[in-house]
């Protein structure tokens, strides 16, 4: 990407580092001169929250576990210590707690902004898998965390969840003992976790290098998603989208603020403040709000197909409304990006947001009745918006005319 | 519809709504008390935490704990905040088992843990008709109550959380000495049967509950101060009380915390204010 560089080196010192390892011609490029397109809406912003919110994550998490203590008989102790006894630790603790929904509400506005606006279209597949890989790996490290206070619902989401892959058939059962370190949820699991929580973050910090190095190869999709056609279409990223991302952040920071300092436990459940007894079941074994919408369509599948049980059919389910998310870019072949130009897309948009909503509320409700039903309805119209929906809509549209630049629509805009 | 008016107000919604979802809806309906450590501003009330601690030293703690409460911790500030000296004196009443001491216990001092009435939980159990009596210490967390839809909604803009000592107090309160006639009637139509050593209670789950009522009218004498008005010495007080004085020993830096928290939202938006304005500065004159 050399040719946006206006980098010369001023002294000796930046010559003779620039011809070995050129890092400040690198963050030149990539961190102030990068091209960027100039009509990207506050949606674009939330990359950078991301960002922060990774940092936040791990900068807590590295101090917390210095006062946590990963065993069963000392660890829901250990962090009501940290809350009580340890100096700054009732903030750290919520920060990180409140930090993990923060962190899922900016991941869905980004992954939903990203479906709207066809981010994942060529040439940017990769960066899309990438991201997908991002949110998968997530939702893993926020599942282990969630174990780690061990209270009744930690030990529980551990136990169900780990119960999920005793359904793979052939290597099910090795494989869940492999995870829980035994038979049944006990310190071997604990250890494990906390162990693995403390890895995975770090592995997400690589793969967002890489998320953000295929974004550098293409450069950024914008609300129009036209291509960036010259320098007019472009403003330098610095100082105008550090600037723009910065001013996000902080925008971000206040809901976060509040639920950390005024309910820091209303993202939360009563129950994980009772420690974990593998002898009492709570009523409602409730995961927490993100994993809700692939909670319920794990629930929903309560019938067998031919040779497949519901147990294992629920699993393929699971996983596939996970998975398909990969395929995004080849399900979706119209050439026109941004839903603003798909008249029929941006309505099925709009239901599949409804839909997606509609499980979040049903992962949280009781499995009987009403809410059977209306979760198989919902599960099968997420997977029939992906197979049939928009392979189909790519076909039949008639996508309104698009401007045939950045910097003409930002003029005609500017002037209408 | 327009579109954008119609994702807007959808992205509202589901931002409102989704943390929410995951609450439960098994307990009934629990009237919402007035607390004085409820909303940005609460604090706990110094009086009522004295006196609720009161109730559980007389009552409560004969069967139960608060492992993870100190004694140190009555003196804070924000707390019941009794003098050190209170304290001293408090825990030195207590004797406190040590095996590294003479005989194995030893007086207690304003650094132990509250002891626990029990040592184990068999004998817990064995004392009690074979419920165990939960620790107190994050209790008044680990229960709440429950909003029909789309009531809950607004608990994330009031902050509410303050279902524990509602759950607490209505509990208290929610005994009667025979089965009512508004009780459940079992799946098969029988009417609702008491296990024997159980009582009746509205709000317990499943509502045969193993404590006797724990508090009554005239129980306990609060003290009244010189020049200071009585404080009614009924179950309604006491339960209030005692529920304040559970929520301060599940969430004892209460008022630090929103302390802090009020200076932190205020530099956020002012900060927000001013990184609005030079980020428009900076973008002046670019169509965007």
């Amino acid at each position: 990407m050399s040719e946006h560089s206006t980098y010369t080196p001023g002294s000796g010192i930046e010559k003779w580092l620039d011809e070995r390892l050129p890092i400040i011609r690198f963050s030149k490029e990539h961190l102030m001169d990068f091209p960027t397109p100039k009509n990207l809406n506050y949606f674009w912003t939330f990359g950078a929250i991301l960002v922060m919110c990774l940092g936040i994550q791990i900068v807590t998490g590295i101090i917390l576990a210095m006062h946590y203590t990963p065993n069963i008989g000392m660890a829901f102790d250990s962090v009501e210590h940290i809350r009580r006894d340890v100096n700054g630790g009732r903030m750290l603790q919520s920060f990180h707690a409140v930090g993990a929904s923060m962190f899922f509400a900016a991941i869905y506005i980004h992954i939903f902004r990203g479906m709207y606006f066809g981010s994942y279209k060529a040439p940017r597949e990769i960066l899309w898998i990438l991201g997908v890989l991002i949110f998968v790996l997530m939702m893993a490290t926020a599942f282990m965390g969630y174990v780690l206070p061990w209270g009744q619902m930690s030990g529980w989401a551990a136990t169900v969840i780990t119960n999920i892959f005793a359904a793979i058939p052939f290597i099910g059962t090795p494989l869940l003992e492999l995870l829980r370190g035994g038979f049944s949820v006990g310190n071997p699991t604990l250890n494990r976790f906390f162990s693995l929580h403390y890895l995975l973050p770090f592995v997400i910090a690589a793969v967002v290098a890489l998320h953000i190095w295929a974004l550098h190869v293409p450069g950024n999709n914008n609300p129009i998603g036209v291509d960036v056609k010259d320098s007019r279409d472009t403003l330098p990223f610095h100082p105008y989208y550090t600037m723009k991302d910065a001013f996000g952040m902080v925008v971000f920071l206040i809901p976060f603020a509040w639920f950390a300092f005024f309910a820091p436990d209303i993202l939360g459940h009563p129950d994980n403040y009772i420690q974990f007894n593998s002898q009492v079941t709570p009523a409602h074994i409730v995961p927490e709000w993100y994993f809700l919408p692939f909670y319920a369509i794990l629930r929903a599948i309560d019938f067998s197909l031919l040779f497949i049980d519901s147990k294992l059919l629920g699993v393929i389910f699971f996983g596939g409304s996970i998975v398909i998310l990969f395929f995004l870019p080849w399900l979706d072949t119209s050439k026109v990006r941004s839903g603003n130009f798909r008249p029929m897309f941006k309505w099925f948009y709009l239901l599949f947001v409804i839909n997606f909503i509609a499980l979040t509320y049903l992962g949280a409700q009781p499995a009987d009745g009403i809410y059977v039903v209306l979760s198989k309805i919902c599960t099968a119209y997420y997977f029939i918006h992906f197979i049939v929906v928009l392979p189909l809509l790519s076909r039949i549209e008639k996508p309104r005319p698009l401007p045939t630049s950045i910097s003409e629509s930002v003029l005609s805009k500017s002037h209408a | 519809m327009n579109f954008k008016t119609a994702f807007a107000a959808l992205a509202l919604l589901a931002g409102l709504a989704a943390p929410g979802m995951a609450q439960d809806h098994s307990t009934p309906h629990i009237e919402k008390e007035s607390w004085s450590f409820a909303g940005i501003f609460g604090t706990y009330d110094q009086n009522q935490l004295q006196r609720g601690f009161q109730v559980f030293r007389e009552v409560c703690s004969s069967c139960h704990g608060a492992r993870l409460v100190s004694f140190r911790n009555l003196a804070e500030e924000g707390g019941p905040a009794f003098s050190d000296e209170q304290v001293k004196a408090l825990a030195a009443e207590y004797e406190i088992a040590d095996a590294s001491a003479d005989g194995g216990v030893r007086k207690g001092v304003a650094a132990d843990r509250w002891p626990s009435p029990f040592a184990t939980e068999q004998d817990a159990r064995d004392a009690n008709g074979g419920a165990l009596p939960p620790d107190f210490s994050v209790l008044a967390k680990a229960r709440g109550i429950t909003d029909a839809f789309p009531f809950w909604i607004f608990n994330y803009f009031t902050g509410y959380s303050e279902g524990g000592p509602d759950y607490i107090h209505a509990l208290l309160n929610g005994y009667h000495e025979e089965v009512p006639e508004t009780a459940p009637h079992n799946a098969d139509g029988t009417p609702f049967q008491l296990p024997e050593g159980k009582y009746y209670n509205d709000y317990f789950p499943g509502h045969a509950i193993g404590m006797a009522p724990p508090l009554s009218d005239e129980q306990i004498a609060y003290e009244v101060a010189e020049g200071e008005t009585e404080v009614p010495m009924t179950l309604e007080q006491y339960s209030h009380d005692v529920a304040a004085y559970m929520m301060w020993m599940a969430e004892p830096h209460l008022a630090g915390r929103k302390q802090t928290g009020f200076v932190v939202l205020l530099f956020l938006v002012g900060f927000a204010a001013l990184m609005y304005m030079t980020k428009r500065r900076i973008w002046q004159g670019i169509e965007h």
